[in-house]
């Protein structure tokens, strides 16, 4: 995939595939070296894993979530993509969770350091979901924006071709609306699908977002997509866009946090918070990660592996003579601090995407959206006894 | 399923990755006092270390242990050999100690912000450091003595827990005997014939000589050392933006992508680890930031 490309232009021409050639669809990004990667069901949660036909698709399931609830059902028998997110995001085909960064071999006081070569593969992802489209834009710019990248990444992000799914329906603890970055993928695809499903007909309006999406699409039986289809599909993806189960006021939202670092909030928070980091392990757009050193058996290999980390535990920020951030209190908020409003700083743009994971799979319900809110219920409070006070005196 | 598909091209970059440590050799050992020491080391694959400036750090591998962020304390002028002057404390720092010349090591680096040196030219200089904090310090030292005649006043306030402790004794008695340097040295506790003074290095910016309105700062130690030094320079009326400190988080990329080093919205890896005062001092206040 492009890391640039064409911005949607209004002429860009959309296609529709019928329910029954879907399968050709998987079969010409196979047939071009793309290893499928996708949506399945599995012990009672979505996840993402190798696919090669329709029928390891989610097929007729959709889930339900909620604060730290998560369950699969059944839903429109015939739906290929009308499950929401699941704990997987994407980020571990790209950024590994365990990665060899490099060997050393040590043999008679010599040394020498062998990187870990960089294997790319061709991967199409299928069904990524708006939230998660902009999650990968975020991880660009923190691992391809700096001065240093990672190189594992920018070498496997530009084998990845992006099959985008435009949601049909919204979970409860969705909020991509406030965040603005869904439900409708608008860039940063190859393809993007919206699935129509009525009584006597199943299609898919495509659009393609880059030459190598218009190349694929171009050896699947399709039709142009009418005046009628467009209309449908749209009003699906606007109807997704007013179902949003949470939502986030971003208004002044990274100021207010800033002036909230010593609220009570956090100490409210960390009378729940359990910091099992599941909130970080989730999140689509956490990237910290650590480092170990092995050695083998005989001692003569060593080598360092990279693994996700999470702010939440307690030796990520230990130094020599104590942890910087030893209270639960100091962790919850460096995580919040970090998605909402220092991230910006940072990046240029929010950490948060509004996917809701942190929402449904935070083992105490600890809801993001409703702790930002208390951080502005007392800024608002706080700014209102101040003009009283002002206007009294 | 899983067939084997072709893989595409792997991918090669011209620049070496900055994750991956260089191999140094061991050239001379030094204990500078009972459990800190300086380790000389040359590179295995080049004649030549790579530039640095004073300040900046290297990320120190330890073959099967670990890897440390460590500042470099010899001369930014020399390129032969590389310093690292480093306290024996835990895991990675008790192996390093143990090395004996010839041994191996990894190094990656240089990485970081460094001391402002150069904007200090024409003013006076006034380095505060605490414990092994003269250790990163020491290459600024170095930097200015080169051009001494381009700066003002130079004062060197040093504090050490006891007369033991005290880092670079050699050089500290070669540099107090300079006329166009003040050099003041003091201990927390006195030991044996201890006759300079006692007390904490901040009690010694009252009355160190220099023009405030024309002076440059740069202060290195313990994080509540920094924090009352910085009151103490600023109460003889130097502002926060000619004040440098370098801080110390846990760090275990040094090129701004694992995340450990964060203090509010800053890397300490690559924004820091020396800023100006005035920028981070709304970060050292709060507490667990
Ligand atoms: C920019 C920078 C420059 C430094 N320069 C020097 C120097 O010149 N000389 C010197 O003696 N020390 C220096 N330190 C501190 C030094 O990195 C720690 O003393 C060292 O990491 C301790 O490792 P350890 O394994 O021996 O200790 P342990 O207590 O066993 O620590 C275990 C691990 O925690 C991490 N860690 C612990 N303390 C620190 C710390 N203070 N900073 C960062 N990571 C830490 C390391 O990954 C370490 O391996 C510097 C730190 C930073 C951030
Ligand atoms: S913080 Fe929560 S809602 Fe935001 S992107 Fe991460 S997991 Fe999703
Ligand atoms: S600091 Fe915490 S919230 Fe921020 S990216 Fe790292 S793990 Fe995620
Ligand atoms: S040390 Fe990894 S981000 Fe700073």
């Amino acid at each position: 995939m492009r890391m640039t490309r064409a911005s949607t232009e209004k002429s860009r021409s959309q296609q529709v595939i019928e329910r029954r050639d879907f399968q050709l669809l998987l079969d010409a990004l196979m047939a071009k070296g793309y290893r499928l990667i996708g949506p399945r069901a599995r012990d009672g949660a979505l996840v993402y894993d190798e696919i090669a036909a329709v029928a390891d698709l989610p097929v007729g399931l959709t889930d339900e979530q909620e604060r730290g609830t998560y369950r699969l059902k059944a839903g429109d028998p015939e739906r290929l993509f009308g499950c929401g997110l699941g704990p997987h995001s994407w980020k571990k085909y790209l950024y590994p969770p365990e990665l060899r960064l490099w060997q050393a071999q040590r043999q008679n006081g010599n040394m020498t350091i062998v990187p870990e070569p960089h294997a790319p593969e061709r991967l199409a992802l299928i069904g990524m979901r708006a939230c998660e489209i902009q999650a990968l834009a975020v991880l660009d710019k923190v691992l391809l924006g700096g001065a240093y990248v990672d190189r594992a990444y920018q070498a496997q992000r530009e084998q990845v071709l992006v099959v985008a799914v435009n949601c049909g329906r919204a979970g409860k603890t969705c909020f991509c609306a406030s965040m603005n970055s869904g439900p409708r993928a608008s860039t940063g695809f190859d393809l993007a699908l919206t699935e129509v499903l009525e009584r006597d007909r199943h299609y898919f309006v495509v659009e393609s977002g880059s030459k190598v999406g218009a190349d694929v699409l171009s050896a699947v039986p399709t039709s142009p997509a009418l005046e009628a289809d467009l209309q449908k599909a749209n009003a699906i993806i606007e109807q997704t866009a007013g179902q949003m189960g949470r939502s986030l006021d971003t208004h002044r939202l990274q100021e207010m946090l800033y002036a909230s670092t010593e609220s009570p909030v956090w100490d409210e928070v960390a009378a729940r918070c359990l910091t099992c980091g599941n909130c970080t392990l989730v999140c689509p757009t956490c990237f910290c990660t650590t480092v170990e050193d092995y050695t083998d058996l005989t001692g003569e290999t060593g080598s360092r592996v990279r693994r996700w980390d999470s702010c939440f535990t307690m030796d990520f920020s230990y130094i020599v003579g104590g942890h910087v951030r030893a209270s639960a209190r100091a962790r919850y908020r460096q995580w919040m601090m970090h998605k909402l409003a220092t991230w910006k700083d940072q990046f240029g743009t929010s950490g948060c995407v509004g996917c809701g994971r942190c929402i449904t799979w935070c083992p105490v319900g600890i809801d993001i959206t409703e702790e930002a809110q208390t951080i502005r219920a007392q800024n608002e409070a706080k700014q209102d006894t101040g003009t009283r006070r002002k206007k009294t005196s | 399923m899983a067939t084997r598909l072709p893989e595409a091209a792997s991918v090669t970059f011209s620049h070496p990755d900055p994750m991956v440590p260089h191999l140094y050799r061991v050239l001379r050992t030094r204990w500078d006092t009972g459990d800190t020491f300086s380790l000389e080391l040359t590179p295995e694959q080049s004649a030549d270390i790579p530039q640095f400036e004073a300040g900046q750090f290297n990320m120190v591998y330890i073959y099967g242990v670990g890897e440390i962020p460590i500042s470099i304390s010899g001369d930014p002028a020399r390129r032969d050999t590389l310093i690292h002057t480093t306290r024996a404390v835990g895991t990675v720092t008790r192996v390093m100690s143990k090395l004996k010349v010839d041994d191996l090591l990894g190094v990656r680096g240089p990485f970081g912000s460094a001391w402002p040196v150069e904007t200090g030219r024409g003013k006076d200089m006034i380095i505060v450091a605490g414990g092994i904090g003269l250790a990163p310090l020491r290459p600024a030292m170095y930097r200015i003595l080169a051009h001494r005649e381009d700066y003002g006043r130079v004062v060197l306030l040093y504090g050490a827990r006891t007369p033991a402790d005290v880092l670079y004794r050699k050089e500290l008695e070669q540099w107090r005997s300079q006329f166009d340097l003040d050099v003041f040295v003091t201990v927390d506790r006195a030991t044996g014939n201890w006759r300079g003074s006692v007390g904490l290095v901040t009690q010694l910016i009252g009355r160190a000589p220099f023009d405030p309105m024309n002076a440059m700062a740069m202060v290195c130690g313990p994080e509540v050392m920094m924090r009352f030094t910085t009151m103490e320079l600023k109460k003889r009326g130097i502002s926060g933006d000619h004040i440098y400190v370098s801080l110390e988080r846990n760090m275990k990329c040094a090129i701004g992508l694992c995340g450990h080093c964060q203090v509010g919205s800053l890397f300490v890896c690559k924004d820091g680890p020396v800023f100006r005062h005035s920028r981070v001092e709304p970060l050292l206040t709060k507490w667990e930031i």
